[in-house]
């Protein structure tokens, strides 16, 4: 970890506000992109190797990854006050900007142009997760384990339609039963 | 369609959050089996148009469970959407990031960090799959869904052209 670097740094709630405000004004079509441009390389807060590192950790938590990022970026500057703005600053806006175009759907809904857009639209959402999915399976290791793994949970939650709570309690400790065994 | 009751959404997104491993795709199949399926609060076309919303709008993805708790029941369903999404998130996190920077390489997280991708892998395709089948309805629907996978996985685009290209599909009459 090269933590001092980023120690020595005096970043004040107010700046983390602001960083993360702007972050999630410009993330149309994922946080991800301009969480990275504006912690590393604008405001140089975070070193390319922090930041894969902080990421890694708001992957494997439960919860929307870049969120958990944010928490831990504004902790880590500022304590409680830091992450609590950090979180204001990257959840307040898209809030209000999301309950404003629902506000419009449901005055302009039922407009037909507005219908077919919308229905265009969302054909292309549904491939977009498809895409992103086939991403994240790409990197997967070349065996035959993890792949089973995967299977289970989309037989159980996707086509046998199961609350994922009942299938994350059979498969979750099974698979790091699994994992914990191979290290040998 | 029902009527929401708030307290019952606002605790089975909590439960779902502190489950959520592989962030809101992953929760995705499980909110549309609670939301459409069990409570009868929005007809899967509803749930899809909700998402597709969202993911127009700036912010991380997560928003579209903002905006599905501000359809069904105002301000107050937002709240009860979009504050359980916190609890974990300044809860574990913390939590966990501590542990990880002082014991970086134990092995109990070192087989969660192996063992979990694969299941949110799957998680994440149920929630492709439930989207696609709600959204589509012939085979052009299908068509332009895997138009839009094929793009992606071939160029870096912003995905906002494409959505926008959608829509043009959809005004055009193409879908």
């Amino acid at each position: 970890m090269e933590q001092k670097e980023s120690e020595k740094l005096n970043v004040t709630p107010l700046a983390l506000f602001f960083a993360f405000s702007r972050i999630t004004l410009s993330s149309f079509g994922g946080a991800l992109f301009w969480t990275r441009r504006e912690l590393v390389e604008r405001r140089r807060w975070v070193t390319e190797r922090e930041f894969v590192e902080l990421l890694t950790i708001g992957q494997l938590l439960p919860g929307p990854n870049v969120l958990n990022l944010t928490v831990m970026v504004g902790y880590r500057f500022a304590g409680w006050t830091g992450a609590a703005v950090s979180v204001a600053g990257y959840l307040g806006w898209p809030c209000l900007v999301v309950i404003g175009m629902g506000a419009l759907y449901q005055h302009y809904g039922a407009v037909p142009q507005v219908q077919q857009a919308l229905a265009g639209m969302s054909k292309v959402a549904a491939g977009l997760l498809l895409a992103t999915v086939i991403k994240l399976a790409m990197v997967l290791p070349r065996h035959w384990r993890p792949w089973l793994f995967g299977i289970l949970a989309f037989g159980g939650v996707g086509v046998m339609r199961w609350p994922l709570l009942w299938v994350l309690s059979a498969l979750a400790p099974w698979a790091v039963a699994v994992a914990w065994r191979e290290r040998e | 369609m029902n009527r929401p009751d708030l307290g019952g959404l606002f605790l089975h997104f909590l439960l779902l959050w502190f489950i959520a491993v592989g962030g809101p795709s992953a929760i995705l199949p499980d909110i549309h089996r609670y939301v459409v399926e069990v409570q009868q609060l929005l007809t899967s076309a509803q749930f899809a148009e909700i998402y597709t919303l969202a993911q127009v709008a700036p912010g991380p993805n997560v928003m579209y469970v903002t905006l599905m708790g501000w359809y069904l029941a105002g301000w107050r369903g937002a709240a009860a959407t979009t504050i359980p999404l916190l609890i974990p998130a300044t809860t574990l996190t913390l939590l966990v990031s501590h542990l990880n920077e002082r014991y970086p390489n134990a092995r109990l997280g070192r087989s969660i960090r192996r063992g979990l991708p694969p299941i949110t892998i799957g998680l994440m395709f149920s929630g492709a799959t439930i989207l696609a089948r709600a959204v589509n309805h012939d085979w052009r629907g299908y068509a332009i869904t895997l138009l839009a996978v094929a793009v992606v996985l071939r160029k870096p685009l912003n995905p906002l052209w494409l959505l926008a290209a959608g829509a043009l599909a959809g005004i055009v009459g193409l879908v």
